[in-house]
């Protein structure tokens, strides 16, 4: 088949950009989104144009380094898939397809559709971590931890950092990616020692970096590849209020 | 040169201990006047990065990634090992100690193995304090899973997420090292070459992947983790941008290469499904503790999976391996998947793939349970094939996955190169010819964890290093070379993409190196290689220019590395004329096609000294004694 594409092209943070009309040929329904992307590359490198920047690298769902606007949301159409992981059966012969990069003021464009995420690194630089050195630990099974708290925990840790949360919320806020890491945490008796200190060191962190309040619009939830709840933000608040209290 | 394993002496379970004892120590006050560059984030380079950080070390830690937390070492799947022993099923360090050489064929270096199975332990530890969420029993304990090659239940998981869950415990360790600035975080840097100043690793160039500047950075000592060359092959399990450039560069400087011929073909991979094919996509071994392996009895039997009914399934492993059944090792596995569909008896339009069933095992333990043990994983293959696999078996290929061979390091990770430590599957040190299942994970941790403190130590406190900038000639002339083959690459405006060089390298590769290999198909694939070395650097097209983020560029630069490292690999695997591990000369098998080594000629690592580009490199060996498991012929059945 053959789909119509109009890509975001800006060769560098301080040019402007704009939709550039491109056709994807040959397309096969097998294809991922990636690869049909791949193959526009591959017809423009030949021609010796300079082909669309994108970002991935694992391709199966788990680096979260790929992410872009597919038709205004984040990953494209798919719930739960993040866009190398979306594939071309979704789309018919003849559909025009818009493809952006994430737009937040805490993710500067870097290139057509890479964008700069270390804000995210720098979030989990304040806190998003439990206090211990390599060496020392007690045995591992020396804490028990109930197998539902353990499976809470992981259904936390799971987020993949890609930003979508960010690209879909009205307000660029980090709410969901910070509190998916505070709730793993919080939720271990491993990181209970620094739940308090954590939390409001990662909120703060990410006002500093440029990133929007929350005001519960959900949007976040429902673009996020890996299905992390708003439950967490509803656990950011109340440890962020506990520790404000205590 | 000799090569130096510089194994300690003494008994093998006390060399590790004594080794530590003899080794010098950095005094605390003195350590931020070191140096030392980490080049890699995966699970090897980052619990490097935090462990040095936290012991007060300046740490220069770099990636090509946009962030630490996307090194490859995320996309692992199935656990990580380790002899805890919490299921009381008899494992103990001995017995993860001899399943590993053994697993490994008898090519790996025992006295590290040793050390490996001992440090497993302390993994474990480490990571639950770091809150690492692995699978629970319900009476709070860590559970366990058997993984292929072993017989009893030492594989820790966190769902079908582990190297997620690991990395991100090891990346917010690092993390924690960078607020409090011992570690100092370049990402988005591409290591372009070492720099080697009297003998010595004392630096590295790198390129800016957003500026497209070159940058150059000086240091005591330097560590390569950048993982394994698995996307020489084109289509792999590996994320598209592993690469074999900074472990290629390397090499070019004086880092001897081990035992490249050492290839993994991971049996369970979404088989390939037409040519725009970017990288397959793994299914995790834990799989098969519960999926069945099959094919239909007949060649050519093209009806639907369900509709074949029990009496005309040929359940091949289980039959051929009674004791393993379907948790035979990979190599053992993959090429049984071969045979079958050589013989025609594989299924898909293809006619390249296998089926694993779950029928029986949700019929035994029901489908939540099914569920939740490899939920995301189903949800995968149903997202890439649009088939559910909960009511058809899956169909699986083998795949490359992992390289056992690497950087040839001593018992310290150090390479050839004084002050140049290689850890991770960059190196070549513990899987010998084959690698078990889940223990690669447990491996770089280790690397990085609780041998690099020590080494490393010892290294900076016995080693004198001169004080020199980054104005030293040898950094100009490193960047200098660098730069050329930069100018190079974009000047050649052809009319190849450097991806059609790749695949149609990958393809070569997979074809003659691959599964099983012989002296004519090798020679083929040595006589063409050149050839299509040649063409790249006479047609490739790179259009735009080096001074911004340049994705084709980079790409370029890792694929005329491949097209020089893939002439290794094939020789490597020429002139081992047994078979072992991953590695099947066709020309060396039992009467009933199984691997045949040759102990007697081959029981050594080679590691291969660079001459330059086109001229044979010189074989040196390193011979490899057993002394704690006597080398037998590998047997499942
Ligand atoms: C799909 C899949 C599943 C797997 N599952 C398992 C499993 O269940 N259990 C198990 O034990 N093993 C598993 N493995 C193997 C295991 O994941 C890897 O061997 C291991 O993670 C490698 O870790 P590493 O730290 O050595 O390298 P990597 O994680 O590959 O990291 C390499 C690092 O080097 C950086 N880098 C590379 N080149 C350069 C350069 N030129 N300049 C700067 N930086 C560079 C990258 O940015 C990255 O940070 C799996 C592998 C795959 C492919
Ligand atoms: S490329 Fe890794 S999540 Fe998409």
């Amino acid at each position: 088949m053959k789909v119509f594409l109009k890509v975001w092209r800006q060769a560098g943070p301080d040019v402007t950009g704009r939709l550039v009309d491109y056709t994807a040929d040959n397309v096969s329904p097998d294809m991922s989104f990636l690869e049909m992307l791949d193959s526009v590359n591959e017809t423009l490198i030949a021609k010796g144009e300079e082909p669309i920047a994108f970002d991935s690298a694992c391709r199966e769902g788990i680096c979260g380094t790929c992410g872009v606007m597919v038709d205004g949301r984040p990953h494209g159409p798919d719930p739960c898939t993040t866009v190398c992981q979306l594939h071309m059966r979704r789309y018919k012969d003849g559909d025009t397809i818009v493809i952006e990069p994430w737009r937040a003021r805490a993710f500067p464009l870097i290139k057509d559709l890479v964008v700069d995420r270390s804000a995210f690194d720098r979030i989990i630089q304040a806190g998003g971590y439990t206090s211990v050195n390599t060496g020392g630990a007690q045995d591992a099974n020396a804490i028990l931890i109930p197998k539902t708290v353990a499976d809470e925990a992981f259904e936390s840790a799971t987020c993949i950092g890609c930003g979508a949360c960010v690209a879909a919320c009205k307000n660029a806020s980090a709410a969901l990616f910070t509190s998916a890491k505070v709730t793993h945490l919080s939720l271990l008796p491993q990181g209970q020692v620094e739940a308090k200190t954590r939390v409001v060191a990662m909120v703060d962190a990410m006002d500093e970096n440029g990133f929007g309040g929350c005001s519960n619009e959900g949007e976040c939830e429902a673009v996020c590849p890996k299905g992390i709840s708003l439950k967490n933000i509803a656990t950011l608040n109340r440890e962020y209020r506990r520790a404000l209290l205590s | 040169m000799t090569l130096d394993s510089k194994v300690p002496s003494g008994p093998i379970q006390e060399k590790w201990d004594r080794h530590r004892f003899d080794s010098k120590l950095v005094n605390p006050a003195n350590r931020r006047k070191h140096t030392v560059i980490i080049v890699g984030t995966g699970l090897a380079g980052a619990s490097a990065a935090a462990s040095l950080g936290e012991l007060g070390y300046n740490v220069l830690s770099f990636c090509i990634h946009d962030s630490a937390r996307r090194a490859h070492s995320i996309a692992a799947q199935g656990g990580i090992n380790a002899a805890k022993n919490y299921q009381n099923d008899g494992d103990s360090i001995w017995r993860l100690f001899y399943d590993t050489v053994k697993g490994g064929d008898y090519r790996a270096r025992e006295a590290n193995v040793y050390r490996l199975a001992q440090l497993s332990v302390n993994i474990i530890d480490q990571c639950v304090a770091q809150g690492v969420p692995f699978a629970r029993e319900y009476g709070g304990q860590l559970d366990n899973r058997s993984f292929g090659g072993a017989q009893v239940s030492r594989t820790f998981y966190a769902r079908g997420q582990t190297g997620q869950q690991l990395l991100l415990g090891a990346y917010q360790s690092m993390m924690r090292q960078v607020a409090k600035g011992t570690v100092q975080m370049f990402a988005q840097r591409e290591m372009l070459d070492v720099v080697v100043v009297n003998g010595k690793a004392r630096g590295i160039i790198v390129r800016n992947l957003v500026t497209g500047k070159l940058e150059r950075y000086v240091a005591d000592a330097v560590c390569l983790a950048t993982g394994g060359y698995g996307t020489a092959y084109y289509l792999s399990t590996n994320a598209v941008n592993s690469n074999v450039t900074a472990a290629w560069r390397a090499h070019k400087r004086g880092a001897f290469f081990a035992n490249p011929c050492y290839t993994q073909i991971h049996p369970t991979c979404i088989p390939v499904n037409g040519d725009d094919q970017s990288k397959l996509t793994l299914m995790s071994e834990s799989l098969r503790n519960d999926g069945r392996v099959w094919v239909p009895k007949n060649a050519g039997d093209k009806r639907h999976p369900n509709d074949i009914p029990e009496s005309e399934r040929d359940y091949y492993l289980e039959r051929k391996y009674p004791s393993f059944g379907n948790l035979v090792p990979r190599d053992v596995a993959s090429r049984n998947a071969k045979q079958v569909c050589d013989d025609g008896r594989g299924v898909g339009d293809s006619g390249l793939a296998v089926f694993l069933d779950f029928k029986d095992a949700i019929n035994r333990l029901g489908e939540p349970v099914v569920a939740s043990r490899y939920g995301n994983l189903f949800e995968m293959y149903q997202k890439i094939t649009d088939e559910n696999p909960y009511k058809e078996p899956m169909r699986m290929y083998p795949a490359i996955h992992y390289t056992m061979g690497g950087l040839w390091v001593d018992y310290n990770l150090m390479s050839t190169i004084p002050g140049l430590h290689v850890l991770g599957e960059a190196n070549f040190s513990d899987h010998g010819a084959n690698r078990l299942g889940a223990s690669a994970l447990m491996q770089g941790l280790a690397d990085g964890y609780f041998v690099i403190p020590y080494t490393l130590a010892h290294y900076i406190a016995s080693t004198p290093v001169e004080k020199i900038t980054t104005d030293h000639d040898a950094f100009k002339e490193a960047e200098a070379s660098v730069q050329n083959r930069i100018t190079r690459m974009l000047t050649v405006k052809g009319s190849k993409t450097p991806r059609q060089l790749h695949r149609e390298l990958g393809r070569l590769l997979w074809d003659e190196v691959g599964m099983s290999r012989t002296d004519a198909g090798l020679k083929r694939a040595l006589a063409r290689i050149p050839q299509l070395r040649e063409e790249f650097w006479q047609n490739v097209s790179v259009p735009g220019d080096a001074n911004n983020l340049n994705k084709n560029l980079e790409y370029a630069g890792r694929v005329a590395d491949y097209l020089e490292f893939g002439e290794l690999l094939a020789l490597d695997a020429l002139h081992r004329t047994e078979s072992c591990g991953g590695h099947f000369r066709e020309e060396s098998q039992t009467p009933d096609g199984e691997a045949k080594r040759d102990d007697e000629n081959f029981s050594y690592a080679a590691a291969w000294e660079y001459q330059g580009v086109g001229t044979a490199p010189t074989l040196h060996k390193e011979p490899l004694a057993f002394e704690h498991v006597k080398p037998s012929q590998r047997s499942y059945k």
